[in-house]
């Protein structure tokens, strides 16, 4: 039998200084093994090379507001060019005594936004908020009723465009995205084809050949006489494009769905519309949130490719004001701004969408 | 007793029946689609015929007359559109290629990195990963160019880091082997060297199966690729002539010249890419369990051999599908050099449809090209998950 002799009595002792506090949260967490610690002293000494030159460019040797001449004596960054052209790139050519009203646009496009993060206010209410909240954007950006002058669309530009074309985009190819999925599970032959050779193809081009084609062959289509306008043809192929990848997505939800599900709704005697409507997509659709907002992400960042064919997005119109000669060479700076918007746009949904995943994933 | 058959008045009527009724909507859209093609396409020819365009791809024979900055073949502008969508094609081929290698490379490490147990790096990648994800590729490049147009020194005043290494704002000169003949016994024996290397590694893996005896094959390959193509050179008599590039008037000649514009445009698909891939690879090793290791460790096998024989494996089979989409947008976002000015072959394309207004026949040929080299890629894919799927009892 084993006997422990006490010769001195211990109080609670502290554990060692080494494991505890900034010392032991340094050990632990870079320098656990040789290597790991020359990999630490290394990144250090990237940052070190890094930051400190580019916060001197950025912020210190700054200019924030002075004029081109004044940016091109200094050697630092030129952040004028964004405050001098602010609501140019913001609101491109719509003229500037009525650029409230895409601004108000914005506002209310933002708060439903914000407001839709919340799963708990995920109602019918909501969706008709959302409708309305899309006619008043409409009528704002276009004008022409209740006194307010109307503008044309070849007008819009900037910010509300880029923000336009993504979620009318995924707002019209959403539903469409979920019938080509159906589509492509269907049983008939002829149907399921029509889908597939539709997916694969779409999924199989770049959208630059579809924008081409919206901005190039697109009026031929139509008959003599009738011309649509480049933003709604170009919003056309965003949206043909985009309901190809939600179809991908949705076919990941069907295709999870268990045999049961089909067959406890055939025995309760539906028919193919209410055995989706009502049992298929309300489960499926719930699974695939996430990818869904990944395809919005993806979405939101390809719409910057209209600047190829010439729509003056927020991308095409920083893009002018360099050519404004007394900021050029400022470019740098102008699209680190224009980065910077898209980034935080980008990482408010991607948070969420993580946020999303843990809320959803309430296992079996 | 058979049941006897009802009598036809007895069955269900023709709209009841589901077989009846599916023909019926199939009729129905496939007429649709037939209807809805028919009118656009006499609609385009109506439009065609009033604008006296002729169609056909008559014109790939005639002269382009337009030169193109960067080609891996000769190429001049007396030469037919056809060599100049081929250069397109090569161009576009080339900076996927060199891409995806490089994607892959860094996509891998940062996935790694995003693991690591030393915080400092794994929140450096994780950094990396959200912000370049989260940026739109076209503005990335547009980023690298006029970072390149802007800081980097005019021609004059290059930067040289090392010697025959100049940056500049015309791009990357450096300097290369002078042409000798050393050089393609050089290649020779280096691929005749690969070939050897595939049979050794099929007999080293009969030799185990058979006697259980392990052949160290990756330093045996590694000795080999290097010594058979340096013996080649010494044959060849060991030239080291240079050829190094030197500043005339306003920009470099001789050495190789890497433009602004492919950097630019490989640096962008790189980064971006990278980015996705680094999730793809970080969630392929998570997804293999750590029970997996450990009874990989208690059956006795190094560090090493557990990586390599049962947690790659595992975690290749979730990775490379989504690798492959990756990669594949990787090839389609290369479309994009349209936008900073490298001659691809959606640019070259453009610039044959400005020329000689053959629209349809253009951006027909675009998507004929992108799509052959994803439903191949898709084609090989499917191959590869039948072959790499879990076989189960």
């Amino acid at each position: 039998m084993a006997v422990i002799i006490h010769t001195k009595e211990h109080g609670n002792l502290k554990p060692p200084a080494s494991t505890t506090g900034v010392i032991g949260w340094i050990r632990a967490n870079l320098c656990n093994t040789w290597y790991n610690s020359l990999l630490s002293l290394l990144i250090i000494y990237l940052l070190w090379q890094v930051i400190p030159p580019f916060a001197d460019w950025a912020l210190i040797n700054a200019n924030w507001i002075s004029s081109g001449a004044e940016c091109h004596k200094s050697g630092g960054a030129c952040w004028s060019i964004i405050h001098a052209n602010i609501r140019f790139i913001l609101f491109g050519f719509y003229p500037p005594p009525e650029q409230w009203r895409p601004l108000a646009a914005m506002i209310i496009l933002f708060s439903l936004l914000i407001a839709s993060r919340n799963r708990n206010w995920w109602s019918r209410n909501l969706l008709f908020v959302w409708l309305a909240g899309l006619i008043i954007m409409g009528l704002l950006m276009m004008g022409g009723l209740f006194g307010l002058t109307s503008i044309e669309s070849d007008q819009w530009g900037g910010l509300p465009l880029t923000l336009m074309l993504s979620v009318f985009g995924l707002a019209a190819a959403y539903p469409l995205g979920v019938g080509l999925a159906l589509g492509r599970q269907s049983r008939l032959p002829v149907i399921k084809s029509l889908t597939v050779i539709y997916i694969e193809m779409i999924r199989g081009v770049p959208l630059i050949s579809l924008l081409f084609m919206s901005a190039i062959i697109f009026p031929l289509f139509l008959p003599e006489g009738i011309t649509i306008n480049k933003i709604l043809r170009a919003q056309v192929a965003i949206i043909l494009f985009t309901a190809a990848y939600v179809a991908e997505v949705v076919r990941g939800g069907l295709q999870a769905m268990p045999r049961g599900q089909y067959e406890a709704a055939d025995s309760l005697g539906l028919n193919y519309f209410q055995t989706m409507r009502l049992i298929i997509l309300p489960q499926a659709l719930k699974i695939v949130i996430p990818p869904t907002v990944s395809v919005l992400i993806s979405a939101f960042k390809d719409t910057s490719l209209v600047v190829i064919i010439a729509l003056y997005d927020i991308l095409k119109t920083t893009q002018s004001t360099l050519s404004n000669p007394q900021w050029m060479g400022f470019s740098t700076e102008a699209y680190l701004f224009v980065a910077m918007i898209y980034f935080i746009c980008c990482y408010f949904m991607s948070t969420w969408s993580r946020r999303l995943e843990v809320e959803l994933h309430t296992g079996r | 007793m058979h049941p006897k058959k009802l009598p036809s008045s007895f069955n269900t009527s023709f709209w009841q029946d589901p077989d009846k009724r599916s023909i019926i909507y199939q009729v129905f859209a496939l007429g649709t689609v037939l209807l809805v093609g028919y009118y656009l396409f006499s609609n385009v020819q109506a439009n065609l015929e009033r604008q006296s365009i002729a169609t056909g791809f008559g014109f790939l024979s005639k002269e382009a007359s337009f030169e193109i900055g960067e080609s891996m073949i000769h190429y001049s502008a007396a030469d037919t559109y056809t060599k100049a969508l081929f250069v397109g094609i090569l161009n576009t081929l080339k900076v996927s290629f060199i891409g995806i290698i490089l994607t892959v490379f860094l996509g891998t490490i940062i996935g790694i990195a995003r693991l690591s147990s030393n915080w400092l790096i794994a929140k450096a990648a994780a950094f990396y990963i959200e912000v370049l994800q989260d940026i739109p590729i076209l503005l990335q490049l547009f980023l690298w160019y006029a970072i390149f147009y802007q800081f980097f020194p005019s021609p004059r005043q290059a930067l040289n880091p090392v010697d025959g290494v100049f940056i500049c704002n015309r791009g990357l000169v450096f300097a290369i082997p002078k042409s000798h003949p050393a050089h393609s016994y050089m290649l020779i024996a280096f691929l005749i060297t690969g070939i050897g290397i595939f049979f050794l590694r099929r007999w080293a893996g009969k030799r185990q199966a058979e006697t259980g005896k392990i052949f160290p094959l990756f330093s045996v390959s590694l000795l080999l690729i290097v010594i058979f193509p340096l013996l080649a050179w010494f044959a060849g008599g060991a030239p080291t002539a240079m050829n190094t590039p030197v500043l005339r008037g306003f920009n470099f000649t001789g050495g190789l010249n890497v433009s602004p514009e492919f950097t630019a445009l490989l640096m962008g698909l790189v980064l971006y890419t990278a980015a996705f891939v680094a999730e793809i690879v970080r969630a392929g090793i998570q997804s293999v369990s750590h029970g997996q290791t450990e009874a990989a460790m208690s059956i006795g096998l190094k560090q090493g051999k557990i990586l390599n024989l049962v947690i790659l494996p595992q975690a290749l089979r979730v990775i490379i599908p989504p690798l492959t989409s990756q990669l594949l947008n990787l090839t389609k976002n290369s479309s994009l050099a349209v936008a900073i000015g490298f001659p691809d072959f959606v640019a070259v394309t453009n610039t044959t449809i400005n020329q000689t207004g053959q629209a349809i026949e253009g951006i027909a040929m675009i998507m004929a090209v992108y799509l052959i080299i994803s439903l191949s890629t898709s084609v090989f894919m499917n191959w590869y998950n039948q072959k790499s799927r879990l076989v189960e009892r």
